[in-house]
């Protein structure tokens, strides 16, 4: 709660009116940002000399229940102080670019193909954005929810014998 | 296959027209050990540049995560880094708890450290013998390598499964540990340090094996940060993050044992941080076993943990609970977590999404092979193809947890 209110201030000061929202989800600060700032407080957040998240834990996509937004999670930590916090951001399934964070860390580079390849998130200014875990023919977003796992078209399995 | 490159000088209109030769290392390559494929622009024998591919073994785990009930996911996670599979396991059914709010018995807390350090032990021997192998030293690994059976003997009489385990249940333990498992444990701890003295004589202090890994693919703490490394990897780099001292889970709290740190961050490091861990690992176990408390073996939690069978035969209710279970109709609380426990690699992350459904919602698995084998070109430029394979093996990148 302390590192909530800590981050969500210096985040209001510089960045006013793009933080839509700031929670706290199982003792992680969690904070969505406006999508087209995402980079610049990404590198307020590495660079600020009292918070200092340094370190890119993670980066991964998602896909919103309604199925037409995508979204971008990153997980920062902050070592020495052991600081972690997570961010989003959400934009439309039909516009999904996303500055890259790769300038910021390394690390971020084959993270953003993954996220590329499953989703079809396309980080500008990303060095190399291709598939990675994929064959490089594949032509859909594999993890997006129009895709299901199972034939469709099985008619032996039915959902509603199961209760579901 | 070869490409020229011309380089020009202020005096000479020529100075060099060198060739660099292509050489595909993988994807199958007995000094690989596992699908990797690196192609590799040769200078000689001096790496150039490196081109790695991955996702030989993609199985999607993902994707086949969201159609599945939450006790067989675990399962998936086995298949991640299958060196250590019973960390992942634990990992995993310690993210579910903490989105159920479940409290676990200091017993089974105690039972889970035993088998991730054992585990931890099973996938350093690996390793490090693997780098032993890779120098020319075989003689450690066949020594060594019987210990790593040992423990798949302890995993076997606990669970009934070697490699891919499947250890446990959502919540701790289905039974007691058998007095056979208690005795393997003991000769286990009694012995092994015999062996792992062995193994130590013949390489930690190894001239040939000095020469051969001491500054062999060295990287600095800012590089390895900026990549986001974690584990024993980091810490060879010299930063002393160990997610059980910064995060404690499973009761790591309550044991004392240090950080191995290293300074170069070079192959000889690594080996050396893996090495110590396997001592602080052994102790850490001899500290459980001693202070084992007493009580139940798993939490209170019905909805996943299965009934013991004869009320299945003979209560109503546990038998509707039997079969929601092994049908996988509980649904799980709305929520998000991230749980990340010290895997044989260093931090291993769940980030789960649940919609209140019987399975996630969206589940994502922070592998660190994935994320810090993209080093490896850096790593490996203008050293010799030799290193460069040494390099790898002292990464310890597991395939099954490259690819997902």
């Amino acid at each position: 709660m302390e590192l909530l209110n800590k981050v969500n201030e210096k985040l209001k000061e510089h960045f006013h009116g793009d933080i839509e929202s700031a929670e706290l989800l199982y003792d992680y600060p969690v904070f969505t940002i406006q999508k087209d700032r995402i980079h610049d407080v990404l590198k307020f957040l590495k660079e600020d000399e009292e918070l200092n998240f340094h370190f890119l834990t993670d980066l991964c996509g998602m896909q919103t229940a309604d199925e037409k937004h995508l979204g971008v999670i990153y997980h920062l930590h902050n070592m020495p102080k052991n600081y972690r916090i997570r961010l989003k951001i959400f934009f439309d399934i039909n516009k999904p670019e996303v500055a890259t964070a790769t300038d910021l860390w390394p690390a971020a580079n084959w993270m953003e193909r993954e996220t590329y390849d499953f989703f079809g998130v396309k980080f500008k200014g990303h060095p190399n954005l291709k598939r990675i875990l994929n064959v490089d023919e594949m032509d859909i977003f594999p993890l997006r929810k129009e895709y299901p796992l199972e034939d469709q078209g099985r008619t032996d399995k039915k959902d509603e014998m199961f209760g579901r | 296959m070869s490409k020229k490159e011309t380089t020009y000088s202020v005096n000479q209109e020529v100075i060099e027209e060198k060739e660099y030769s292509t050489l595909n290392l993988g994807p199958t390559h007995p000094a690989t050990h596992g699908i990797f494929q690196n192609v590799l622009k040769m200078d000689g024998e001096i790496i150039h540049s490196a081109v790695p591919t991955i996702g030989y073994i993609h199985r999607a785990f993902e994707k086949l995560a969201e159609r599945r009930p939450y006790a067989q996911i675990t399962p998936i996670t086995d298949r991640l880094n299958y060196c250590s599979s019973p960390i992942n396991n634990m990992g995993w059914y310690m993210t579910v708890e903490k989105l159920l709010g479940a409290k676990i018995p200091k017993r089974a807390e105690y039972h889970r450290v035993i088998i991730m350090e054992l585990s931890r032990i099973a996938d350093h021997i690996i390793c490090n013998s693997v780098i032993g192998v890779d120098t020319g030293a075989m003689t450690g690994f066949l020594y060594i390598f019987q210990w790593r059976e040992k423990i798949y003997e302890i995993f076997e009489e606990i669970c009934g499964a070697r490699l891919t385990t499947n250890i446990g249940r959502i919540g701790g333990f289905d039974q007691e540990w058998s007095k056979k498992t208690w005795d393997l444990i003991d000769t286990f701890l009694k012995e092994y340090p015999k062996g792992l003295k062995e193994f130590s004589n013949l390489l930690e202090r190894n001239k040939i094996f000095m020469d051969r890994t001491v500054n062999c693919g060295p990287i600095s703490a800012e590089m390895a940060l900026s990549y986001s490394f974690v584990g024993p990897n980091l810490r060879a780099a010299g930063v002393d993050y160990d997610v059980r001292v910064m995060n404690p889970y499973s009761s790591y709290e309550d044991f004392t044992f240090t950080v191995p740190v290293g300074t170069q961050g070079d192959t000889y490091d690594r080996f050396m941080v893996r090495q110590h861990e396997m001592w602080q690992s052994l102790s850490i176990i001899e500290q459980a076993i001693k202070k084992m408390p007493e009580g139940p073996m798993h939490a209170d939690l019905p909805d996943f943990f299965l009934p013991p069978k004869e009320q299945v035969y003979n209560n109503m209710e546990a038998l509707i609970y039997h079969f929601k279970i092994v049908m996988g109709e509980t649904d799980i609380p709305k929520g998000e977590v991230y749980h990340c426990v010290e895997g044989g690699n260093g931090e291993l992350g769940f980030y789960l999404i649940s919609d209140g459904g019987r399975t996630p919602f969206r589940l994502h698995f922070r592998r660190p092979c994935f994320i810090y084998y993209q080093a490896y070109p850096e790593m490996v430029k203008g050293i010799m193809l030799s290193d460069a394979i040494l390099t790898m093996s002292s990464m310890n990148v597991i395939a099954g947890e490259l690819d997902a």
